[in-house]
């Protein structure tokens, strides 16, 4: 059986800027949609708070549940249904930190079986500091920054034999970063401005490989950072596991194809660069739309089959493997080409 | 062919290796006795943080010693002003009349060596200084202090009995206690975060107690409530005291508490023992105060205030209250574990019940099964025999991944469960990758051997080049995260390991064994 018939020859690049506008789109809608909802939605991991999942004997409204809350003290709760609605579960969340109080449990049932009539079971308490919070979300960015930085080093070094000047430009990066941040200079300021920096170093150092690899990974991570902003999703710590998951697996298919247009470069050094190109991202399709294809086989079975807790970081999954297959398509091999126009005007 | 045995060699040890992990699992009086552990999200239990407020051990060991100055002074009768804490980290002096400054002076380099003068003023024979402890003794004090409550802690728990309790240092002041399957996380996080700091103290009876709730508390007194729950009505009584700020004894000096009954009412009382010195200062206290009522304080509630009888030696003691059993048992607990040297904060708490914990395994099971059965199948369909080969290869991947849970001592979460799912999914990817590539060559006129040679060694680098940097994000998310996030990149790492063994290693030594062994001519894919 084959989807994709060999010698298939889709022009991808010629329709580069077709793509480059839907992914400018979409970035822009994801600044729009971070700008009105000021910043990510944090959960409780990073923004600190408790959340406490109540499963009761039988269905009752919330209404009744938050009256419960009031006689506790926790006016300003949120209170959504969770998981499939036949096990009744509920979520709590509040900013207090309430149960660090001693007795607060029993004292939480006793208020919520008065208030629901019906027997409360609490499944799942999650209390988190602020400061925690705060020192979560500091690590959070300095991980995905670090991915990236180490994953640029592998792809300059593999491909294009700049081991040590990589090696050197990222050890600097670091340092800056790590100097920097003892001043508390905002953690998320800093990192964005090491990013753009990285970016005008690969410029002009024309590591043209992992410039096309980290463009598509920072446009996989911001979409989906994007799509979960406009869907209102909480950022907590299973969904950072997932963006670093997605820049490994977007990068797993970007490279597949660089390592095809390599190959190609030397068996058809005649032809152009952006036929080269187009070739190598032909050949490889029937293998790229495969993998994404079980991968999310079993990510649908995960979302769909694994219950509550697991469902927001399947679906951030599913995201990235879409947006990671068309960034390898259409994001990570055209960028090869930018230098090409530069040339051309000197 | 000598090349191929050497393989199998490798493929059947790896094999036998991770059957050999796994079995214990699924029976634990199996050798080596390490199954997989699970995670606190899987089998229920509790994840705290705790912060030490070391400050508060400075501050303790400033207020001692204050307490010692004046007592020195006292006796070597030295007329102070002032000798008291000035704010969180100093010790303000007050002295007047050069005799009193020279004796205090000497008093000062004799036995408080260990003080800085931060601040020294004399004008017309008065003395005003500012002592305070140098940074080093500051954090001497913090560290101690920091690894004084780890070591209490782990000892309370120890008591407590929880198995496979997790407690360790995380930077400087903070504590990470995980305790596997315990239900009532209530009582835990009582008997872990209950400072025990035990006082005898005297009674103020030369002051009226009413005057003092109005707000006029007398100098070197002060209020403290003695709570009661009346276990019928559930409601709470609080009883006020006009206690001595003095503390005349600590639980520093106990070397025993148990529970016993009150022969008389049934009722639960922690009786105590006092050390030879304990022993000598109880009776002087008792002896000295006969008539006069004695308050157990324990961090700074009223247990008890008997009239004291008569003088006691001997150096045993009862704590009464309203206690139920548990609480008997707990309190005596934490009296024989001793008191926290700072009281500690919870900065982070994450409780799952053990139901919520089966539904996880129960869900993420399922949905591995089906995932992996939907990606088994579709592999059959569309590769036909070949796939029958990645399929294979598949489900050995599942197996050399709990075999190095297991062997690694790893622990299994939620996410982890979700990372061997994923790895499910790509771990077919590798054996793609070849299979697209042998299909080319295949498609170039090459005979089955020469297109699966080919295949493969074209294979290998780009297969190599996209694992590794999986592996690097994996590898930053296991420094960076937590708990469960740390079983997701443990699991996504293993699998990346894994899925390069079968891919490269085993679905090959399966192609040569048909094409060469057996002389297959034709090739299924």
């Amino acid at each position: 059986m084959q989807f994709i018939k060999p010698g298939i020859n889709i022009n991808f690049i010629d329709k580069r800027k077709i793509a480059f506008a839907v992914s400018a789109a979409l970035l822009v809608v994801t600044m729009l949609s971070l700008l009105i909802h000021q910043g990510p939605r944090y959960g409780i991991d990073f923004a600190g708070g408790t959340l406490i999942q109540v499963k009761f004997s039988k269905s009752v409204p919330i209404a009744d549940i938050k009256a419960g809350l009031k006689a506790v003290g926790l006016q300003n709760a949120s209170v959504q249904s969770f998981g499939e609605a036949a096990t009744h579960d509920y979520l709590i969340r509040t900013d207090k930190l309430e149960t660090a109080v001693d007795g607060f449990s029993k004292s939480l049932i006793q208020a919520l079986t008065e208030a629901t009539t019906a027997d409360p079971d609490i499944r799942r308490i999650e209390m988190v500091g602020p400061q925690v919070g705060k020192d979560l979300q500091e690590k959070a960015l300095f991980a995905m920054f670090y991915a990236l930085l180490f994953i640029t080093i592998y792809i300059s070094g593999r491909f294009e034999l700049k081991w040590i000047l990589s090696g050197v430009m990222a050890g600097a990066l670091m340092a800056a970063v790590y100097f920097l941040s003892l001043f508390h200079v905002s953690i998320a300021m800093l990192i964005a401005a090491a990013l753009i920096v990285t970016l005008v170093l690969f410029w002009f150092l024309e590591l043209k490989y992992a410039m096309g690899a980290i463009v598509a990974l920072i446009h996989d991570v911001s979409i989906t950072v994007g799509i979960f902003s406009l869907l209102n999703l909480e950022f907590t710590l299973p969904i950072i596991a997932a963006l670093l998951t997605i820049i490994g697996y977007s990068l797993n298919d970007t490279i597949i194809v660089f390592d095809r247009i390599r190959e190609n470069l030397k068996k058809y050094h005649r032809d152009a660069l952006p036929v080269i190109i187009n070739r190598s991202i032909n050949e490889t399709l029937s293998r790229t739309l495969l993998t994404s294809l079980t991968t999310l086989v079993v990510l649908l079975a995960l979302f769909i089959l694994g219950g509550g807790i697991i469902h927001d970081f399947s679906f951030a999954m599913i995201i990235g493997v879409l947006i990671g297959t068309y960034s390898s398509i259409y994001v990570a091999s055209p960028i090869l080409l930018a230098w090409q126009g530069r040339a051309r005007k000197r | 062919m000598k090349h191929i045995s050497w393989r199998l060699i490798v493929i059947v040890a790896v094999i036998a290796a991770a059957v050999v992990y796994v079995l214990p699992t699924l029976n634990s009086s199996l050798w080596p006795h390490k199954s997989i552990n699970l995670g606190l999200d899987l089998q229920g239990g509790m994840h705290l943080v705790l912060q030490v407020d070391t400050q508060k051990a400075v501050e303790s060991t400033l207020a001692r010693i204050s307490h010692e100055m004046r007592a020195q002074a006292r006796k070597a009768r030295i007329k102070y002003q002032k000798i008291d804490l000035a704010g969180a980290n100093a010790i303000a002096v007050e002295i007047s009349g050069q005799e009193n400054i020279d004796q205090f002076e000497a008093m000062l380099d004799d036995d408080f060596r260990e003080l800085r003068i931060a601040d020294r003023q004399a004008t017309d024979g008065r003395l005003n200084l500012t002592l305070d402890l140098p940074q080093t003794e500051t954090e001497r004090i913090r560290k101690m202090a920091a690894a004084q409550a780890l070591e209490t802690i782990r000892n309370r728990i120890d008591q407590f009995g929880v198995s496979e309790p997790d407690i360790r240092r995380q930077g400087q002041e903070r504590i990470l206690i995980q305790l596997p399957g315990i239900e009532d996380t209530e009582r835990a996080k009582q008997l872990i975060g209950k400072t025990a700091q035990l006082e005898f103290k005297l009674v103020d009876e030369a002051h009226d107690l009413d005057t003092a709730l109005k707000g006029d508390v007398p100098a070197g007194s002060e209020i403290l409530y003695q709570i009661k729950e009346d276990p019928q009505t559930r409601r709470v009584q609080r009883t006020p005291f006009l206690i001595k700020k003095r503390g005349m004894l600590t639980g520093a000096y106990l070397t025993e508490a148990r529970v016993e009954i009150d022969s008389q009412y049934n009722d639960p009382y922690v009786s105590i023992k006092f050390d030879k010195k304990g022993a000598r200062i109880f009776e002087r206290i008792t002896a000295d105060n006969v008539k006069k009522r004695l308050a157990i304080v324990l961090d700074d509630t009223v247990y008890s205030a008997p009239v004291i009888q008569e003088k006691i030696s001997g150096g045993e003691a009862r704590i009464t209250g309203s206690f139920t059993a548990e609480e008997a048992r707990d309190l005596a607990i934490v009296l024989r574990a001793g008191a926290l040297p700072a009281p500690v904060n919870i900065l982070e708490e994450r409780t799952v019940g053990p139901s919520l914990g089966n539904d996880s395994i129960r869900k993420g099971l399922m949905s591995m099964l089906v995932g992996g059965l939907l990606v088994v199948v579709f592999m059959v369909i569309y590769y036909r025999g070949a796939g029958l080969v990645a399929d294979v290869a598949l489900i050995l991947n599942i197996l050399l991944i709990a075999g190095g849970l297991a062997a690694f001592q790893a622990t299994l979460t939620l996410p982890g469960i979700a990372g061997i799912i994923l790895t499910i999914g790509m771990a077919v990817d590798a054996n793609v990758l070849i299979f697209e590539r042998i299909r080319e060559e295949l498609g170039l006129g090459k005979t089955p051997h020469a297109a699966v040679d080919a295949g493969y060694n074209r294979a290998t680098l780009t297969i190599l080049d996209a694992n590794v940097t999986t592996l690097i994000a994996a590898l930053v998310l296991f420094q960076f995260g937590t708990g469960p996030v740390k079983g997701f990149a443990v699991t996504l790492s293993l699998g990346v390991l894994s899925s390069l063994f079968t891919a490269l290693i085993l679905t090959r030594a399966i192609f040569d064994f048909f094409l060469i062994n057996r002389k297959v001519k034709t090739i299924s894919i």
